[in-house]
C-alpha cells in the first residue's frame, strides 16, 4: 500500500467507514495516521471530557461530523446529582472559532443551552443535522434559533429530552426558502406548534422521510399532513383521538390507505383504543414499532394491532402486553431482532411479564439479538432455554423488578442462567444483570464473556472477587457500571492499569474507600477519579477510611476539568 | 415549611435502610456484612417500622432511588392518562383552589400528606384519625352531591366516588357533631355557602 501515492490510499480510506476501523488505520504507520486525519470527517468522544475540542480538531481538520457523550449512563436513574456537568458550550464555541466546517451535531446526555444552540445556528453555514438525546437545558427558543438560521437543515431529531416550553412559534420560524428537511422529531416537546406552520413545512419538504409528532397535534392535523407527505417511511403519531363518525376519521382511514411507504411506527402519545383499527393496514409493512409511550392501550388492543405487524424487526412496547401477548409476537414477528418492553407506571403491574414470555419469545425468534427486558421473575431454567435458542445476542439486558430476586421455582440465584447466556452469546457486547447473584455468575462472565463491552451490575455479588473477574477475564470491557455492591478497596486497586484501557467506571453505595481513590487517582495521573459528596452538613475534609457513596472514573488526555460543582472532588 | 413536624421523612427517598444508621464493617472472612440487601431497602424486610402500618410498607416499596432503572423521561412520560383522577381542592380562606390526582396516591395518608404540601398546612394526617382534636376536617363531595368526612370508606372507593375535594376549618363545624361516619349534607346547606 505505501508504493500508493496519497490520493490512491486517500480514495480506498473512504471506503472505510466505522470509527474502529478508522481509529486501527491511523495506528498502522505515519503516513497512514497522516492521511487518516485528514480526511476523517466523523468523530466519536463518547466522554466529553476525555479530551479537548482543541485537540480533537487540531487532529482532524475535516471534521464534519461530532457526536458527544456527557454524563454517566446512571445519570438517566437520578443518581448523578443536579449539575455534574456535559456542558456543550464550550464545544460550540472552540469549533465556532475554528472554522470547522461542522456540519452534524449528535449529543447525549448533555446540557444545552439556548445560547448553545444560537451559537450553532449562526457559526456553521452548512450545519444539515442536529440530533439531541437525553439532553436538557434549552428551550423552544432556542429550537426557534436552530430554524430560523440554518439554511440547509436536515435533521431535527429530539429524542427524550427535557425541553422548557417558552410558548413561542419555534415551528413558524423555519423560512419558506427552507425545503431541505429530511427528518423532524419533536414528541418529546410539550407544547403546542402552530398547526399551521407545520403543515406549510411538511408541504414544501419533499424529501421529509421521517416524522414524529408531539402530543399536541391532533388526529385533524395528522390527516392532512399525512396527505401531504405520502412519501413519509418513518411516523410518530402524537395524539390519536377521534370520534369514529367524524369526517376527520373518516378521511384518515383513507389516507392511510396512501402510505404505502411507511415502515416505521412511533408514539400514540394519547390514543382512544377504538381508532387503533385504522392503522392495521399500515401494519404489515412496518419494521419498526414503538409503543412504549403509548399508556393508553391496553393489552388486548395491543395484541389485535400486532397479530398485522408480520415483518416487524424492533418492537418496543410496555409490560401490559402480558406473557400470552408475548406468545402473540413470538408468532407473529419471525424477523424480530430487536425487543424492548418497559414497565407500567406505577411499577409492579400485577399483569406484567415472565420468564414464560422471554422463553416463548426465543422460540419463535431465532434472528433476536438485542433484548431490553422488565420482568416480574425469572428462573434459571428459562435463562438456560433463552441461550440455546438465541445464540444471537449482542445486547441482553435484564431487569427484574424485585432486584435481588432468586429463581422463583428454585430459590437459587440467577448465576446458571446467567452463565447460559455468556457461554452460548459469543459475540455478546453488553448485558445487565439483575436478580440474586452471588461471585459465581462473575467467574462465567470473565471466562466467556470475550467481547463484553458493557456491564451494569446492581445488588450482586458477595466479595471483591466478584469484581476481579470481570476486571481480569473481560478483555475489551470498557464501561462498567456498578451500584449497591459488596466491592471495595482491593477489587478496585487489584489492577489499575486496566481503567486506562476502559472508558469509565462508575461505582456507587459499594464498599470502596476515599483513602483507595486517593491512591488510585495518583498512581494513575491520565485518569479523572471524581467522587461525590453530597454531604453539605459534613466537614468537608474527607478522612481516607470514609466509604464513598458514589465514584465515576474516566480515562482522560485533557486533564482535571475545570467546571466540576462544588460537591464533585477530582482527586 | 419545617419539615421534621410533618413527617415527610417516611417518604423521603434514600439510599439507605430506613431509620438505620450505615456502619462500615468487615467481618472475619473480609466479607462486609452491612451489604444492604435489596429486600431490606424495599421495606419488605423491616420489622421496626413504627406507625404507619400497611400504607408505610406501600410507601417505601419502590422507593430505592433509580430502581427499577428506567430514566426519568420514561417516567414521567409513561402514566396511562385515563387513570389520572384530578379533582378540585379547595381550603377555607385560601384565596384560590388547587387541583390534585387522586390516581397518584396508595391510600388516605399519602392523600393527607400531599394536601399537608399543596396547602402548606398542619394536621391533616392527625385529622385523619382524630376529626375530634384536628384544626382541619378534609371533607369530599360524592357522586351524589353529598359532603362527607375523609376516611370513612376504603380508599378505592373513595378515589371512584370523590368528585371534589374541600379542607374546612374545623370551627366552622362547631356545635356540629362530628361522628366518624355521617353525611355532611344539612350542614353545608344550612351553612348556605
Amino acid at each position: 500500500m505505501n508504493y500508493f501515492p496519497d490520493e490512491v490510499i486517500e480514495h480506498i480510506f473512504d471506503y472505510v467507514v466505522s470509527h474502529r476501523d478508522r481509529n486501527a488505520l491511523s495506528l498502522v504507520c505515519k503516513s497512514w495516521y497522516r492521511i487518516e486525519r485528514c480526511t476523517r470527517q466523523r468523530v466519536f468522544i463518547g466522554n466529553c471530557y476525555s479530551v479537548t475540542p482543541e485537540r480533537l480538531f487540531q487532529r482532524f481538520p475535516g471534521l464534519k461530523s461530532l457526536t458527544l457523550k456527557g454524563k454517566p449512563h446512571f445519570a438517566d436513574f437520578s443518581l448523578v446529582p443536579y449539575g455534574w456537568g456535559g456542558y456543550v458550550y464550550p464545544w460550540i464555541e472552540a469549533l465556532a472559532k475554528s472554522r470547522v466546517g461542522l456540519e452534524e451535531l449528535r449529543l447525549k446526555r448533555m446540557v444545552v443551552t439556548d445560547e448553545s444552540l444560537e451559537l450553532l445556528s449562526r457559526s456553521f453555514t452548512h450545519f444539515k443535522s442536529l440530533v439531541l438525546v437525553s439532553c436538557e437545558g434549552f428551550s423552544t427558543d432556542g429550537l426557534a434559533a436552530i430554524a430560523a438560521n440554518c439554511r440547509y437543515l436536515r435533521e431535527l431529531d429530539l429524542q427524550e429530552n427535557e425541553v422548557e416550553d417558552h410558548k413561542g412559534q419555534w415551528l413558524s420560524c423555519f423560512p419558506d426558502s427552507c425545503t431541505s428537511l429530511v427528518s423532524l422529531n419533536f414528541a418529546c416537546l410539550k407544547g403546542e406548534v402552530s398547526l399551521g406552520a407545520l403543515e406549510r413545512l411538511v408541504a414544501r419538504s419533499p424529501n421529509l422521510k421521517s416524522l414524529k409528532l408531539n402530543r399536541s397535534v391532533p388526529l385533524d392535523a395528522l390527516q392532512r399532513i399525512m396527505m401531504r407527505a405520502p412519501q413519509l417511511a418513518d411516523l410518530g403519531i402524537g395524539s390519536f383521538v377521534q370520534d369514529p363518525e367524524s369526517e376527520a376519521y373518516i378521511k384518515l382511514k383513507s389516507t392511510i390507505l396512501k402510505c404505502k411507504s411507511i415502515t416505521s411506527l412511533s408514539g400514540l402519545l394519547e390514543v382512544a383504543p377504538h381508532c387503533l383499527a385504522t392503522i392495521y393496514p399500515i401494519c404489515p409493512n412496518l419494521t419498526s414499532l414503538n409503543l412504549s409511550y403509548a399508556a393508553g392501550i391496553q393489552g388486548s388492543d395491543l395484541i389485535k394491532l400486532i397479530r398485522h405487524c408480520v415483518k416487524l424487526q424492533r418492537l418496543w412496547i410496555m409490560d401490559c402486553i402480558g406473557d400470552k401477548g408475548l406468545g402473540v409476537v413470538a408468532k407473529t414477528c419471525t424477523d424480530l431482532q430487536e425487543l424492548r418492553v418497559f414497565p407500567s407506571v406505577p411499577f409492579g403491574n400485577p399483569v406484567a411479564v415472565t420468564e414464560k414470555g422471554l422463553v416463548a419469545i426465543s422460540m419463535g425468534c431465532p434472528k433476536l439479538h438485542s433484548l431490553l427486558y422488565f420482568c416480574h421473575q425469572m428462573t434459571n431454567a428459562a435463562l438456560i432455554t433463552v441461550a440455546k435458542n438465541c445464540p444471537n445476542f449482542i445486547r441482553f439486558r435484564l431487569c427484574i423488578l424485585d432486584a435481588t430476586k432468586p429463581d422463583p421455582d428454585t430459590m437459587q440465584p440467577l448465576d446458571e442462567g446467567f452463565g447460559a447466556i455468556v457461554q452460548s452469546c459469543r459475540r455478546l457486547r453488553r448485558l445487565s444483570l439483575s436478580g440474586q447473584l452471588t461471585d459465581q455468575v462473575f467467574l462465567y462472565i470473565g471466562m466467556y464473556a470475550e467481547k463484553l463491552e458493557m456491564l451494569s451490575i446492581a445488588f450482586a455479588g458477595d466479595s471483591d472477587k466478584g469484581m476481579l473477574y470481570v476486571l481480569n477475564g473481560c478483555k475489551k470491557l470498557r464501561k462498567l457500571e456498578i451500584r449497591d455492591c459488596p466491592f471495595g478497596d482491593m477489587a478496585l486497586l487489584t489492577d489499575v492499569g486496566k481503567y486506562e484501557t476502559m472508558r469509565s467506571l462508575w461505582m456507587s453505595s459499594c464498599e470502596v474507600t476515599v483513602g483507595a481513590c486517593k491512591l488510585l487517582a495518583k498512581k494513575m495521573p491520565r485518569l479523572n477519579v471524581e467522587i461525590f459528596n453530597e454531604n453539605e452538613q459534613e466537614d468537608c475534609s474527607l478522612e481516607d477510611g470514609q466509604r464513598v457513596e458514589k465514584m465515576y472514573l474516566y480515562r482522560t488526555v485533557a486533564g482535571k476539568r475545570r467546571d466540576a460543582p462544588e460537591y464533585v472532588w477530582t482527586l | 415549611m419545617a419539615k421534621e413536624d410533618l413527617g415527610l421523612e417516611i417518604t423521603e427517598l434514600r439510599l439507605g435502610l430506613p431509620d438505620t444508621e450505615h456502619v462500615s464493617v468487615a467481618n472475619k472472612n473480609g466479607e462486609k456484612k452491612n451489604k444492604r440487601v435489596f429486600s431490606e431497602i424495599d421495606g419488605v424486610g423491616d420489622e421496626n417500622s413504627s406507625s404507619g402500618g400497611g400504607d408505610r410498607k406501600m410507601e417505601s416499596k419502590n422507593q430505592v432511588v433509580g430502581w427499577p432503572p428506567v430514566c426519568s423521561y420514561r417516567k414521567k412520560n409513561s402514566v396511562n392518562e385515563a387513570s389520572k383522577m384530578y379533582v378540585k381542592v379547595s381550603m377555607d380562606g385560601a384565596p384560590f383552589l388547587r387541583k390534585m390526582d387522586l390516581g397518584l396516591h396508595k391510600g388516605y395518608s399519602d392523600l393527607a400528606f400531599a394536601l399537608e404540601k399543596l396547602f402548606g398546612c398542619y394536621g391533616m394526617v392527625e385529622a385523619l384519625k382524630n376529626a375530634e382534636n384536628s384544626e382541619h376536617v378534609p371533607i369530599y363531595e360524592d357522586k351524589d352531591g353529598d359532603w362527607m368526612l375523609v376516611g370513612d370508606v376504603p380508599w378505592e372507593m373513595f378515589m371512584e366516588s370523590c368528585k371534589r375535594l374541600r379542607i374546612m376549618k374545623r370551627a366552622d363545624a362547631k356545635g356540629f357533631g362530628l361522628q366518624p361516619k355521617g353525611s355532611l349534607k344539612g350542614f353545608i346547606e344550612s351553612v348556605g355557602k
